[in-house]
């Protein structure tokens, strides 16, 4: 690191004290942390469900928990880490604080606005937290009905009241991004030279504002259905269960791209930054983002292969699917392409980077196997599709999540992190990952169903095996939280530019002030004006 | 000038950014809401081609000539909401005030209609439900159309109650002086709302009210 | 600012076209079009929401950029409808297999 620096005297973080000031602040940097903080919780809250899932899949017997206890596990699981932790994770921390920073403006456009979505994702969460403790819900994340709306005896009403509302704190999040994208750009900061980041987090709100909706209608649906008994999607009356489905996904798979798309939008920041090159293909990953959240919307059917639709929407589907393929094999080309005889340093961002690029890579290989038609129905509700999606939300996700909140936590506390515990921690996730998830893939191919606490004696190793590594995992999400901590107080200084990077953000004090740039910066270069020399420099 | 400067938010440069960033985000939001009803128009779609027949029947339970007349009351609303805003354009307050007054009389006369139209129905029993009215043949169908029916039309009805809650806030502010013609941003917003939700019934009074 | 201050004589015009259109659907329902009504009347609640976003809603005079958000919104609503309907339309193409009977 470079010379001792010292922490600007007035920045956002001790412009004003108490809780007050946190609560009823419309700062987007303070807005971040409230979000950072909150969806912190709701991952070890997930990640406890988590736990006590693996415990029980150690032996075959169902000996932990009871099926219906089981039942309520996974769907916790997948409700609190989806809708409470990956959805709002990277567009909620680090595109509220990054967003106005790499375009060079104040604020956000609605700031009270967007406090008001953080307020509304904790009604939301909250909602869900009391249906959890007074009983939980046992539907699958997926709500599928009739069982959802008719038979099921658990919280479904309050538990889908609280996605309903926390649906709303996306969609403001995403108006605000878009709006501000459009309108508060520094001067001479156009379209092509905007950071990649902001490219995926546009295309992401784009679905955020136009899938959000359809999912919160359903969702009144099901609890009008459910409430009055009286029904759109039970078939006693003359309704169409998978018409739900159709609905549910029109939203549910888009998600699935609000899940990644700021993580390959971190990815593209730290390749270019640690590789010290400018990304290769500047253009094709900035438009991938948006075929990505257009052509994602055309493919939510190949979830519904086996339920009971028409074999001809299924094909068409099918081959959507692949088609959607062609923007996300783009970026990793283009990410490899900028590796290539770059002066790569492997810092602990770069790591997880790094470890995106390939598990990423093996998520979505196996997501095309999946979309295959015939395959699929062979696989489809077993282990297979559980590893698939884990490689992409957590093994893609998590991890870009994590190699950003390295990356921009100079940024964010102006205190770097103990590099040494970060890239161990790095490499310890990366191991439990693999370890938790890979033999997932075996199990499903074997045949081993999803959603069962109970299982042939045959497949224990593979299980034992995942267990095991998902308490690595554990550990290694366990540490970098210890040393953030701990790196607010006692971390070395960061100075406004640890890591000699490119882009707005960067050339403001860490931590930045209030208002994030004394004087509003004119950009007058590409975005990642990387050069070769400068790299003796890190 | 210096009311400008009162209502600039710190975040923006100048006034016309700021209109601009307002006016993108009401649209993005109308967005949201055409997606909203989006999810209810799919369900109908799919239900009605499902069932031609049981909706044919279940519409002529509707009153067309209700259906019609608030059809027309909303468009006069839409005019005048209209006119309303031209008159913030201009900084014309007294006109402001008596077009927002006119807007809220009518949405308040359609919502006075719909209620009128949901005793009706409530009377006649052709609420959804074990208690549904035995007198409708294929009984099951009908039930899903007046389910379609009232989430609709009750969706659209909480739009205009929450539009008419937009109308009394711009009132008061408008009563109070805060509107001129270099800062009329909520009213146009509220109008390009109040616009949306006329689109809205636009295509439920076909939808519902005239299968034949 | 620079905000274009339509008329009131063109509102006038576009009302007395939208009740006159809404006549026109009541008129038409009335006709039996076979299959034809429900478009017929589709297409004139069409005709009458583009004259409300176009005049009421400015987005005639409005930059590109509005045009671009207000037609989104439809597009993504017709994706909806046609890849659900595309599942329904093409359900009973492939014959039952044998041993299996149809709900209707």
């Amino acid at each position: 690191m470079s010379s001792p620096v010292k922490l600007p005297g007035q920045h956002y973080l001790n412009a004003a004290y108490g809780i007050k000031s946190w609560l009823l602040t419309t700062d987007h940097k303070r807005i971040a942390w409230l979000y950072l903080a909150s969806i912190t919780l709701f991952f070890f809250v997930g990640g406890f469900f988590a736990v006590l899932i693996r415990l029980e899949l150690m032996t075959p017997q169902g000996d932990l928990v009871e099926a219906e206890t089981y039942n309520k596990l996974f769907t916790m699981h997948g409700l609190f880490m989806i809708f409470f932790f990956l959805i709002p994770s990277i567009p909620a921390v680090l595109g509220n604080f990054l967003v106005p920073m790499m375009i060079g403006a104040p604020d956000l456009a609605f700031p009270r606005l967007n406090l008001a979505s953080w307020y509304i994702y904790i009604a939301g969460a909250t909602l869900a937290l009391v249906a959890a403790v007074t009983g939980g819900v046992d539907t699958g994340w997926t709500f599928y009905t009739p069982y959802s709306s008719i038979y099921s005896n658990t919280n479904v009403v309050l538990a889908a009241l609280g996605i309903f509302i926390t649906g709303f704190s996306s969609i403001l999040t995403g108006i605000n991004f878009i709006v501000t994208i459009h309108k508060m750009r520094a001067p001479g900061l156009t379209w092509f030279r905007l950071p990649l980041f902001i490219w995926a987090h546009y295309a992401t709100s784009i679905i955020m504002v136009l899938g959000t909706p359809v999912l919160a209608v359903t969702i009144v649906l099901v609890a009008i259905e459910r409430i009055f008994r009286i029904g759109f999607f039970d078939p006693a009356l003359g309704g169409d269960p998978v018409l739900f489905q159709h609905l549910f996904w029109f939203y549910s798979h888009p998600a699935v791209y609000i899940m990644i798309l700021p993580g390959m939008g971190v990815i593209s920041e730290l390749v270019t930054c640690f590789s010290r090159k400018r990304i290769f293909g500047y253009s094709f990953v900035a438009f991938s983002s948006l075929a990505i959240a257009v052509v994602g919307f055309l493919v939510w059917g190949h979830h519904m292969f086996v339920s009971s639709q028409s074999v001809y929407a299924s094909m068409i589907f099918s081959i959507l699917s692949f088609v959607v393929a062609v923007p996300s094999a783009i970026k990793v080309f283009n990410w490899t392409a900028t590796l290539y005889k770059g002066s790569i340093s492997l810092q602990t961002p770069m790591l997880y980077a790094l470890g995106f690029i390939g598990l990423f890579t093996i998520g979505g290989m196996t997501g095309l196997a999946l979309a295959a038609l015939g395959l699929d129905v062979h696989v489809h509700d077993t282990y297979f599709v559980v590893a698939h999606f884990h490689y992409i939300m957590v093994g893609g996700m998590v991890m870009a999540y994590l190699g950003g909140l390295h990356f921009w936590w100079p940024k964010m506390t102006g205190r770097m992190y103990p590099e040494w515990w970060g890239r161990l921690s790095a490499l310890i996730i990366f191991v439990g990952f693999n370890l938790a998830f890979f033999p997932q893939f075996l199990l499903g191919y074997l045949g081993m169903p999803r959603r069962y606490h109970a299982y042939p004696e045959e497949f224990q190793v593979l299980n034992v095996m995942s267990s095991a590594g998902a308490s690595i995992l554990g550990i290694g999400y366990l540490i970098p939280m210890i040393y953030f901590i701990w790196s607010m107080r006692y971390g070395a200084q960061a100075g406004p530019n640890p890591w000699q990077a490119k882009g707005l953000e960067w050339q403001t004090p860490s931590p930045p002030p209030t208002e994030n740039f004394p004087i509003t910066p004119v950009v007058t270069e590409d975005a990642y004006a990387y050069s070769q020399e400068e790299a003796a420099v890190v | 000038m210096s009311d400008v400067q009162t209502t600039l938010a710190h975040q923006f440069e100048d006034p016309d950014q700021q209109h601009e960033a307002a006016s993108l985000g009401m649209w993005a939001f109308l967005i949201t809401e055409i997606m909203f009803f989006g999810g209810l128009f799919a369900a109908y779609t799919v239900y009605r081609i499902q069932y031609p027949a049981a909706f044919v029947t279940a519409s002529h339970l509707l009153d067309y000539k209700l259906g019609a007349v608030n059809t027309a009351v909303l468009i006069c609303s839409s005019l005048t909401m209209a006119l309303a805003v031209r008159a913030a354009q201009l900084g014309q307050r007294r006109n402001l005030i008596v077009f927002l007054i006119l807007t809220m009389t009518l949405g308040t006369t359609f919502l006075g209609i719909k209620a009128a139209e949901y005793t009706h129905k409530f009377h006649e029993r052709l609420i959804p439900g074990p208690n549904f009215t035995p007198n409708v043949s294929p009984n099951r169908e009908a039930q899903l159309f007046f389910l379609l029916y009232y989430s609709m039309t009750g969706l659209h009805a909480l739009h205009m109650v929450i539009g008419i809650g937009v109308l009394t806030w711009l009132l008061v502010r408008a009563v109070r002086g805060h509107f001129s013609h270099e800062y009329y941003s909520p009213v146009e917003m509220s109008g390009l709302y109040w616009h949306f939700v006329d689109i809205v019934w636009i295509y439920l009074f076909p939808l519902l009210y005239l299968v034949r | 600012m620079a905000h274009q201050v339509v008329p009131p004589k063109v509102y006038l015009m576009i009302f007395a076209t939208l009740l006159l259109l809404t006549l026109v659907t009541l008129d038409v329902a009335f006709f039996n079009l076979g299959i034809l009504n429900t478009p017929i009347a589709l297409t004139i609640a069409s005709v009458k929401a583009t004259l409300v976003i176009l005049y009421f809603m400015h987005v005639r005079y409005a930059p590109r950029l509005t045009w671009v958000f207000a037609g989104a919104g439809f597009i993504w609503l017709v994706i909806l409808l046609a890849f659900t309907l595309s599942d329904y339309y093409s359900r009973h193409w492939l014959p039952l297999p044998t041993g299996w009977t149809s709900s209707r």
